[in-house]
């Protein structure tokens, strides 16, 4: 997929160089360009590890088990296919706190963790049950307390205030969130009613 | 509204330290392996970063950008999306280090204070990368067919995208 999307945009940067005649600027970049990468990681690094470091500490200090432990009971409400206390639900809200927290090292493994556990108990076979959906939804949502990468790039970037962004991101997420979720109930509820007409 | 954000992050960082000492954290400890994490990933991000970074860069330097910008601003303008965050609204869903790269890119040309600079940050912030999450999640526990988690996902995006504009032009 990213090969296809590199290909393409390799591909449409030589072309329109040479409609609008940018020639010699396509030149400079493509070395400047491997070198900006490079220093964008590097500006990058003191604030993505600050980041890493102090929600490592909120994972050790039981913070997260104590946020998964009040998620669990709302997330089984909207993932009625799993009870609370199931494997499934507490993988799941493991894994959504380690996104609001950040850990996105933990997170991935945790999310395919709840997938596999949910696809246990799902009696569809390889289509997701509605669950299932709504996990994937939430986790598009993005919901975190600190966007550090978004911040370590504005600091990169050279902002006055990288973190000025924090409160229009989580009212935005949890917009998105909001929307996310009500779609997949009514896409449902939709499905439902076809089921039966059908 | 801009003082939160400044009022935040300071409170975060000492509320999880003070925290983490009461349960009695080996806190300097957790912090250097945290940190050690972080370094991790950015050398694992490290090579499709400086990839696609390079790309960017061209397609930058190329016109490619103002191109598509100028094809699409009549219908942005006609619903009052910045024209210029348009690149990143059609590579979030799809890269990670990819909307990092075209992110930077922006927040070099514009500034990362002005308004296209953090609505575009918030854009960034607040979406994820949609279809890649729903192949990792779903490749792993043999999901096949997808239902209507796409449309859904799709709806949450849009709703991202078009709240960090509004959000940010209008707090």
């Amino acid at each position: 997929m990213l090969g296809y999307i590199w290909l393409f945009m390799i591909m449409a940067s030589v072309v329109c160089a040479f409609i609008t005649g940018k020639m010699d600027n396509l030149a400079a970049a493509v070395t400047e360009g491997a070198d900006k990468g490079v220093k964008l990681i590097i500006s990058m690094a003191g604030v993505m590890c600050l980041w890493t470091g102090i929600m490592k500490i909120a994972e050790k200090s039981g913070l997260t088990k104590i946020i998964a432990r009040i998620l669990s009971p709302v997330l089984s409400r909207i993932m009625p296919d799993y009870s609370p206390d199931s494997k499934a639900i507490q993988a799941v809200s493991a894994n959504i706190t380690a996104n609001i927290l950040g850990l996105g090292n933990a997170a991935t493994p945790l999310g395919i963790t709840a997938m596999k556990e949910m696809q246990k108990a799902n009696r569809l076979g390889d289509k997701p049950n509605d669950s299932m959906i709504m996990f994937v939804v939430i986790n598009t949502a993005s919901v975190q307390l600190i966007p550090a990468s978004a911040a370590a790039l504005r600091q990169a970037a050279g902002s006055a205030d990288p973190y000025v962004i924090l409160p229009y991101v989580w009212i935005t997420s949890l917009c998105a969130l909001l929307i996310g979720i009500t779609a997949a109930l009514l896409c449902s509820r939709l499905g439902e009613r076809r089921n039966q007409n059908g | 509204m801009d003082k939160i954000g400044i009022y935040a992050v300071p409170f975060v960082i000492m509320f999880i330290v003070v925290f983490g000492a009461v349960r009695k954290v080996d806190l300097f400890e957790s912090f250097r392996e945290g940190a050690k994490d972080g370094i991790g990933s950015l050398i694992s991000i490290a090579p499709s970063l400086i990839g696609l970074v390079l790309a960017v860069n061209m397609l930058d330097a190329s016109g490619f950008f103002e191109i598509i910008c100028s094809l699409l601003s009549p219908a942005c303008n006609a619903v009052g999306i910045p024209q210029e965050v348009l690149p990143l609204g059609l590579i979030r869903p799809v890269s990670g280090s990819g909307s990092y790269a075209v992110l930077s890119s922006i927040l070099e040309k514009y500034g990362p204070d002005s308004l296209i600079g953090k609505t575009a940050s918030v854009m960034a912030g607040s979406t994820e990368t949609t279809f890649y999450a729903i192949a990792v999640y779903y490749g792993a526990a043999g999901i096949r067919k997808t239902r209507y988690t796409v449309p859904a996902a799709i709806a949450a995006d849009l709703c991202g995208m078009i709240m960090a504009i509004l959000t940010v032009r209008c707090l």
